[in-house]
């Protein structure tokens, strides 16, 4: 892309939240047709800053010029009305309303020459003229969308491309998205590299954020990296390097790798035979899955979401029941046993949503550090707690896991991202433990924490302790794991050792592919 | 190192504690003055006089040692259920069915005391027949909020509409008793109540000549129970993890089901106790109509007293002398005892919409909001 | 939902089917049919309306239990309305009654403004906010009632001033048409045609509340007003993307709610019996909270089953008719008290989801926060 014409320019944007700079006199700009890629890491500023160039957040300072035209900034109309179009991470779709009527939300009657009628609340919405408007729209830029279809029973690769089309049906010459491929498969992801090049042949520029250094290098034409509300500086692909990006996300040299040393595996602590188990809609989520996992061995279940790691997750820690098949502990079977017989048994579970299962928002850490617990000696005698037990052994806990925080009696939502999940992480650990099941352990957190988090749950791996990591972090996976099962469409397609397998293998298992193995 | 850090950690904690029961306290408190001063507005435009009103009103509530046994017998109720529904909202649960299960308690307790006697044919001992009364208050009081408990539980029908039905299946069934195979036969008597209970089933009064009875005395200790039981026990513990976060509660190990009908059937149990003690303490006998309105008062009083028990016997005594001295008002300056009732709606509407108390006050937010719905589908 | 239809008809039938079997003797089954069909349509009136008013809110995600305080108020304001218009201004019956239905309105959409002040901005728990408004509500009423009725020296001289009555069935002449059809005065086929007529001659609010159904479902699921409406219940943030204004549109449906109740009040007091009890509304904005959550807060669901309610009072009322009949063995039938449990019964055995899965509005019940 040689054209160097600027569509959309920001200058000096500050943001301030409560407590924090969100933005830092930003100043960013947009070359017609290119793709440029806002890389950072979570908390850099990248979301909040296309928030503000959407009209979904009011900057504190600065102005965004589109073609040279000052814009407005007070809400989502003005953005679209410049030709801003934005595809959120979190889809921004009604579930249960058909692709049509998402479209059509909020410019209804866009598609009529002569506008809206005598009462515009009360006009009738011409569902076939939109859809018709909509099969055009993805003919011309090759998304295939159903404009009858319902949202929600949509696949998440097909829920993104009616984002797009939205987008489009708004007439946006500008598309940022956000984090776009944090929930594709790597062939859904290829097709969305696909359809992005098809956009900018057609003239539309695009702004696409990340935290994935690959994905960056491989697709975008410029990158402008982000780190604590500033700018460190925009480069192209062939001016810089994985290594080179990553230390500017983080302002220092990052071990991209972790070091371990070989597993040492031993006998089988976990082992699940044929399990069958339902989700909340009661369709088969996990379709008869069998593996096992050793004493003083990682196993890295990799996979995109949604192939059914959460339900099998649930099932195992006794959550939701399993309609078949078996679970065995240490050779006992534990099938549909209660979470608190499993805990009693040895496993230890960090979820993947901290702040639903994982804690009590408002509890204090003290008496989140006795979720599990609290109700046999020493810390609950008869009955009745112990407050001073409880108090000691947050004390404790807390220095050795490093949490920070101004007291133990702090509330745990007062706490960051980062010393939340360490707080899981010291109270599953600190019970004697024999299966360690972490689910997106590293999940919205910053680098400081992830590389802990790692540490730790090497050190398990190093005591003996049988670690099951279940990531849609494809990087986290291969760097923990000693051995990687992938997860697809409810079942284990295959199981292969760390070393043995590429980064490629894994994504064509992960989108259902049977690559060939060397 | 050890000691002093310790002491530092110790008057950290007291000024924190300080700290936070003058927050606890200030918005009930400015709370409560908004809503007289809205309700002297109102009075004054409806043509009478706040100040005379309001004196009035202090006077019948504490202006005598009469006075004060009576705001006490008023109050007694008023602690037993404003202590269900602070229990269950612990827990998370809404039990608008305190009303029903008073009704149905008191009618219980009643019928022990009438008519187990008879049925036995001797007379029963006070030291049995008045702890065998209560306890059958408390226990049909308990099944009444137990059933929209199971109900939730196991079909995840939400308890705010069971329980508003199960209050008008207990007020119909206790009038269809009342009017009919309960009903007092004595020839002089046209309304719709029972015969005394035996005089082996009642609770003596405290002080000779007054009315303040030891249900008074109960419904204190209760309050300290419910205290030990949600923050010193275990059951408690898990009462109040279901209540902030079920989803937590089950990953920690809680059967959230069993926690759910168990924490409606303490609530009931005291609601139940709070007929039941109406009935031996003060009335000994249920009367049609008695419960009418706790059931909403109950909840005022809960949170009002920020779902604490303390707090809770703090606001039934406020709301226990405002019925009380509402007589005395009536008699002073004809303002009719209705008006206590919107003063009490108000004081629930600054309470609950607190950000308009720190509106006008202009005072910072500083804790967590109560939210209760998850809507519906729970 | 056909699950739902199904069981609303056979339980109606079965409900018909009894005072039927009771009555035979001493009435023809059609005219019982036709005055147990006809008062299921008015007594259902409320309940339809605060149906409505429910879903209004709820569709945009405003929980709504106050229901039954802005029916009470609807009630008090609008028989007061019409009172003060007949006897101390002196306008005649019906424009007194008419401006009690305007005020019963207006009453009912200012307490709906409070609850959506409360729920919106003051982001209240929706259930305690709710709770408010029924205490609030109750005790304006019951104290206003008193002051200005019972008191010596208030406006109305401490006594109820006779009311202007009550809003008039509007006649649609089928028994005159059966007449000629049919060339006699009696026979089966005049009185097939009487009995149409009483079930169709229905008062003012019962039939608005019927149109307000069909209205209503048009409005909510084929203009741009419901999809509005839905977007900010289901998902408010994504509508809040597209640049709608959640907080206009939530505040809008609570009110529009609040006038659907308001209209039920109306109907209590001036459609149906002119007078005024404190809390006479007895349980019907709960009931109606029901028949809501049974019809997928849909308006023609929430409809069905607000008939369904109506025609277990309707049993009630119309058994009353034939107490003597009533044979002994089913004697406990007499008793108005079994069969005024009914509602309620009913209500908690739709609500354990035993005849369907009930799926509220997603976002149903959390406050907006941007």
């Amino acid at each position: 892309m040689t054209d160097t014409t600027i569509v959309l320019q920001a200058k000096g944007i500050t943001k301030h939240f409560p407590g924090v700079l969100a933005n830092d006199k930003v100043d960013f700009d947009l070359h017609k047709g290119e793709i440029h890629a806002l890389l950072g890491e979570n908390g850099a500023g990248k979301t909040t800053l296309m928030n503000i160039l959407y009209g979904l957040y009011r900057p504190d300072a600065g102005e965004v010029l589109v073609n040279d035209n000052p814009m407005e900034l007070n809400s989502t109309r003005d953005a679209i009305s410049h030709g801003i179009g934005m595809v959120h991470q979190h889809f921004m779709l009604i579930p249960v309303f058909s692709v049509t009527e998402n479209i059509m939300l909020g410019s209804e009657t866009d598609h009529r020459s002569r506008g809206a009628g005598i009462l515009p609340p009360l006009d009738r919405l011409e569902r076939k003229t939109v859809a018709a408007k909509v099969r055009e729209l993805s003919q011309k830029y090759g998304l295939e969308v159903d404009p009858d279809a319902i949202v929600g029973d949509l696949p998440v690769g097909v829920q993104q491309r009616v984002e797009i089309v939205k987008a489009l049906y708004r007439k946006a010459s500008i598309l940022i998205l956000d984090e776009p491929t944090a929930v594709l498969t790597p062939q859904e992801a290829e097709d969305l590299t696909r359809i992005m090049s098809e956009l900018t042949k057609q003239g539309v520029s695009i702004i696409f954020i990340t935290h994935k250094l690959k994905e960056v290098l491989a697709i975008a034409d410029r990158i402008t990296v982000m780190r604590g509300g500033k700018v460190v500086g925009t480069t192209t692909p062939a001016g810089t390097s994985e290594h080179q990006l990553a230390a500017m996300m983080v302002g220092r040299e990052v071990i991209l790798t972790v070091e371990k040393e070989a597993a040492q595996p031993r006998e089988d602590v976990l082992k699940t035979e044929g399990l069958v188990v339902h989700d909340k809609r009661g369709l088969e989520a996990v379709r008869g899955v069998s593996f096992n996992v050793r004493e003083g061995e990682i196993l890295g279940i990799a996979g995109v979401q949604g192939n059914g790691q959460t339900e099998l997750v649930e099932a195992l820690t006794g959550l939701i029941p399993s309609q078949s098949g078996h679970v065995f502990l240490s050779g006992k079977d534990l099938t549909n046993q209660t979470p608190r017989a499993l805990t009693e048994t040895g496993m230890a579970h960090i979820p993947e949503d901290r702040q639903r299962h994982g804690l009590v928002m408002s509890y204090t850490v003290v008496d989140n550090m006795v979720l599990c617990d609290y109700y046999h000696p020493p810390y609950s005698r008869h009955g009745v707690i112990q407050p001073q037990v409880l108090e000691d052994n947050a004390v404790k806990l807390i220095e050795d896991y490093d949490v920070r925080t101004p007291s133990p009696y702090n509330p745990a939502g007062k706490l960051s991202g980062g010393n939340q999940q360490k707080v899981i992480v010291a109270r599953e650990l600190s019970r004697p433990v024999k299966l360690l099941i972490a689910n997106q352990p590293t999940r919205g957190l910053d680098v400081g924490s992830i590389e802990y988090i790692h540490k730790e749950i090497i050190a398990m791996r190093d005591r003996g302790v049988a670690v099951l990591l279940i990531s849609a972090e494809l990087d986290e996976i291969t760097a923990l794991s000693d051995r990687i099962a992938v997860m697809y469409r409810g079942q284990i397609v295959t199981t292969v050792d760390a070393g043995k397998v590429s980064r490629e293998q894994l994504g064509l298992w992960m989108a259902g592919g049977h690559p060939e193995t060397t | 190192m050890q000691g002093s850090e310790t002491k530092k950690k110790d008057a950290g904690r007291t000024k924190r504690l300080f700290r936070s029961a003058l927050d606890a306290v200030l918005m009930p408190l400015l709370a409560i003055f908004t809503a007289l001063v809205v309700g002297g507005i109102i009075i004054a435009l409806a043509g009478g006089n706040p100040i005379q009103a309001y004196i009035g009103l202090f006077q019948g509530a504490f202006g005598s040692p009469q006075a004060l046994s009576e705001t006490a017998v008023w109050a007694t109720p008023y602690i037993f259920a404003g202590l269900a529904v602070a229990l269950a909202f612990k827990g998370g649960l809404f039990n608008i069915g305190a009303e029903g299960q008073i009704a149905l308690g008191a009618v219980a307790t009643a019928w022990v005391g009438y008519a187990l006697p008879g049925l036995l044919g001797i007379t029963i001992p006070a030291i049995i027949h008045i702890p065998l009364a209560i306890a059958m208050g408390i226990l049909f009081g308990a099944i009444w909020a137990a059933i929209p408990g199971a109900l939730k539980a196991y079909t995840g029908a939400h308890e705010v509409i069971n329980t508003i039905m199960m209050n008008y299946i207990a007020l119909n069934t206790v009038s269809f008793l009342l009017n009919g195979p309960m009903k007092d036969k004595d020839p002089l008597n046209v309304i719709a109540r029972t015969p005394e209970i035996a005089a082996t089933a009642r609770l003596p009064a405290i002080f000779p000549g007054l009315r303040v009875h030891w249900g008074f005395v109960i419904a204190l200790i209760c309050a300290w129970l419910v205290w030990y039981l949600l923050w010193k026990t275990t059951l408690g513990f898990e009462i109040r993890t279901v209540g902030a976060n079920p989803d937590a509660a089950k990953y920690a190990g809680i059967n959230v089901k069993k926690l759910i009908v168990l924490t409606m059937a303490f609530s009931g149990a005291l609601a139940g106790l709070a007929g039941a003690i109406e009935v031996v303490g003060l009335n000994f006998r249920h009367e049609l109509g008695f419960a009418i309105g706790y059931g909403f008062d109950a909840i005022a009083i809960a949170l009002l007293g920020k779902t604490h028990p303390l707090g809770v016997v703090l606001a039934a005594i406020l709301f226990g002398g405002m019925r009380n001295g509402a007589t005395r008002m009536q008699f002073l300056t004809q303002i009719p005892t209705d008006m206590i009732s919107v003063i009490q709606g108000l004081i629930l509407l600054f309470v609950a919409a607190d950000e308009i108390i720190r509106y006008i006050y202009r005072i910072k937010a500083r804790e967590e909001r109560l939210v209760l719905t998850r809507g519906w589908g729970g | 939902m056909a699950k739902r239809f199904g069981f609303i008809i056979v339980i109606m039938a079965i409900l018909i089917g009894s005072v039927v079997l009771v009555g035979y003797k001493q009435v023809q089954p059609i005219v019982i049919i036709a005055s147990m069909i006809a008062t299921t349509i008015a007594v259902a009136t409320p309940l339809t309306l605060g149906a409505l008013s429910g879903v209004f809110c709820e569709r945009s995600g405003v929980v709504n239990i106050g229901i039954e305080g802005m029916m009470l108020a609807g009630a008090f304001f609008g028989w007061l309305a019409s009172i003060y218009m007949n006897s101390i201004w002196g306008f005649s019956a019906m424009p007194s009654i008419l401006v009690g239905v305007v005020a019963a309105l207006i009453s009912g959409g200012l307490f709906a403004l409070l609850h959506a002040a409360l729920s919106i901005t003051f982001k209240v728990d929706q259930i305690i906010g709710g709770t408010v408004i029924n205490i609030l509500a109750a005790g304006i009423t019951g104290f206003l009632n008193r002051q200005l009725f019972f008191e010596k020296g208030s406006i109305f001289g401490g006594h109820v001033p006779h009311a202007p009555g009550v809003l008039p069935a509007l006649h649609i002449p089928i028994t005159e048409l059966f007449q000629k059809w049919c060339g006699a005065n009696t026979g089966t086929c005049y009185t097939v045609g009487e009995s149409l007529n009483k079930i169709v001659d229905q008062k003012p609010i019962a039939i608005s509340a019927i149109l307000l159904v069909f209205l209503s479902s048009y409005v909510l699921f084929n203009t741009r007003w419901g999809l509005r409406t839905r977007s900010v219940g289901e998902h408010p943030k994504a509508a809040d993307t597209v640049g709608i204004n959640v907080y206009f549109m939530r505040y809008a449906n609570v009110i529009i709610g609040g006038l659907f109740a308001g209209l039920a009040g109306a109907y209590l007091t001036l459609e149906s019996v002119p007078s005024f009890e404190p809390l006479m509304t007895n349980g019907r904005g709960f009931i109606a909270l029901a028949a809501m959550i049974f019809g997928n807060w849909t308006p023609v669901g929430a409809w069905a089953a607000s008939l369904l309610f109506g025609a277990a009072q309707a049993l009630q009322i119309n058994l009353q008719f034939f107490r003597e009949l009533i044979p002994p063995n089913l004697a406990f039938l007499q008793q108005s008290y079994v069969v005024g449990l009914t509602p309620y019964l009913l209500t908690m055995i739709v609500l354990t989801g035993v005849v369907g899965k009930t799926i509220p509005p997603a976002a149903d019940g959390k406050p907006y926060e941007k």
